[in-house]
């Protein structure tokens, strides 16, 4: 932290059920390398206690507090204000899209959970398993068997910056087909769901880019999703040819 | 239910605002398909003045000789070239190659698409 301040214009998209929706404007004395999250919470704590919004660890690893920072998806508390805004700049504040707003800045992930529990993505991995091929191993092989949490972190945002995601409810998005490939990786093709080889499934993406391009947790979901074409069309050629072992 | 998805919002895809290249390939790709949807009518309607005689076939041709529809036809062009060198673009990424560089590849197929684009209106323009 710095001793630095800046006065920044806060606005927040506001919504309660009944009423109508509008953006609300807060003026705010804040430390620029201070998070979005604490100047929302900034907001919560001083202006009104009747924000919403989802919060909980401060250190990117519950997906919590997701939001449209600027109308890009950010995790805001790792999201420096410095990094997003300018002195006596504006930040505005909206919740992720495609999801249903519950009120203010908080949205109703029910869809992404069930469809990622569908996946049946494991939330613990083994250590080959857990990485991206083209990631460099970041632990050193020291010929013992090693498992870490899988990268995702359920933010949502990726199903929020989702152009598909946007006019289609039934799509079942960038984090359930990312943790789809990850029980593929793990279990091999056989495990496959169903559901990842039809229309609402990978040949429902139109190949924007923007989940990877806005994942906080080096999850690659658009890489994903293109390889779990790749593996369908596989497995149906080989299935052509008689030659399916899965 | 407020932010729900629903395919009324399709306008918003062509809203380019705080998006990524990914997404203005999206944008591109649409603009240029109902580009080119467009003109596959202009260009029956062309081809019908052949059933109405010689000279409404004549008038027409030379109506399209004149440098505001040349314009028009170097868009046709442009339009057609985007179109095919990103659809080349999302057929290799959708197989799995290159899609760790479809930022890279995305700029590559427009400069090859700017570059044939140059190319058409120096021989539309320029060549007798």
């Amino acid at each position: 932290m710095s001793s630095e301040r800046w006065h920044i214009t806060l606005a927040v998209a506001r919504y309660k059920q009944g009423a109508d929706p509008h953006i609300q404007i807060f003026e705010l004395e804040v430390d620029p390398d201070e998070y979005v999250l604490d100047a929302v919470e900034r907001v919560w704590a001083f202006h009104d206690r009747g924000l919403v919004f989802r919060h909980a660890c401060h250190h990117s690893t519950c997906g919590a507090c997701g939001m449209r920072v600027n109308g890009q998806e950010k995790l805001t508390c790792i999201t420096p204000i410095r990094a997003v805004c300018q002195k006596d700049g504006t930040l505005k504040i909206e919740p992720l899209r495609n999801f249903p707003v519950v009120s203010d800045l908080s949205v109703d992930m029910t869809s992404l959970y069930t469809r990622t529990e569908s996946a049946a993505g494991a939330q613990v991995l083994n250590l080959k398993h857990s990485s991206l091929p083209f990631e460099k191993n970041l632990f050193p092989d020291d010929g013992l068997e090693h498992e870490r949490l899988s990268d995702c972190i359920e933010c949502g945002m990726c199903v929020s910056a989702c152009p598909a995601a946007l006019t289609d409810a039934a799509y079942a998005g960038p984090a359930a087909l990312a943790a789809a490939h990850q029980t593929v990786v793990q279990k091999g093709l056989s495990a496959l769901p169903a559901w990842v080889d039809s229309a609402e499934g990978v040949w429902r993406c139109h190949s924007g880019f923007e989940c990877s391009a806005v994942c906080p947790s080096n999850v690659d979901p658009a890489w994903r999703i293109m390889e779990l074409r790749r593996l369908v069309i596989l497995n149906r050629v080989r299935c052509l040819f008689g030659l399916n072992k899965d | 239910m407020r932010n729900h998805p629903s395919p009324s919002r399709f306008p918003l895809w062509f809203d380019p605002r705080s998006r990524h290249p990914g997404t203005w390939a999206f944008i591109l790709n649409r603009i240029t398909a109902l580009g080119l949807t467009l003109y596959l009518f202009l260009h029956l309607y062309m081809l019908s003045k052949l059933s109405q005689g010689p000279e409404a076939y004549d008038t027409f041709i030379a109506l399209a000789k004149t440098p505001v529809i040349m314009v028009g036809e170097l868009l046709v062009i442009a339009a057609g070239l985007i179109h095919g060198f990103n659809g080349i673009r999302i057929a290799l990424t959708s197989f799995g190659i290159g899609t760790r560089r479809q930022t890279e590849l995305f700029w590559l197929m427009m400069v090859l698409a700017g570059l044939g684009t140059l190319f058409f209106g120096y021989v539309m323009f320029f060549k007798d």
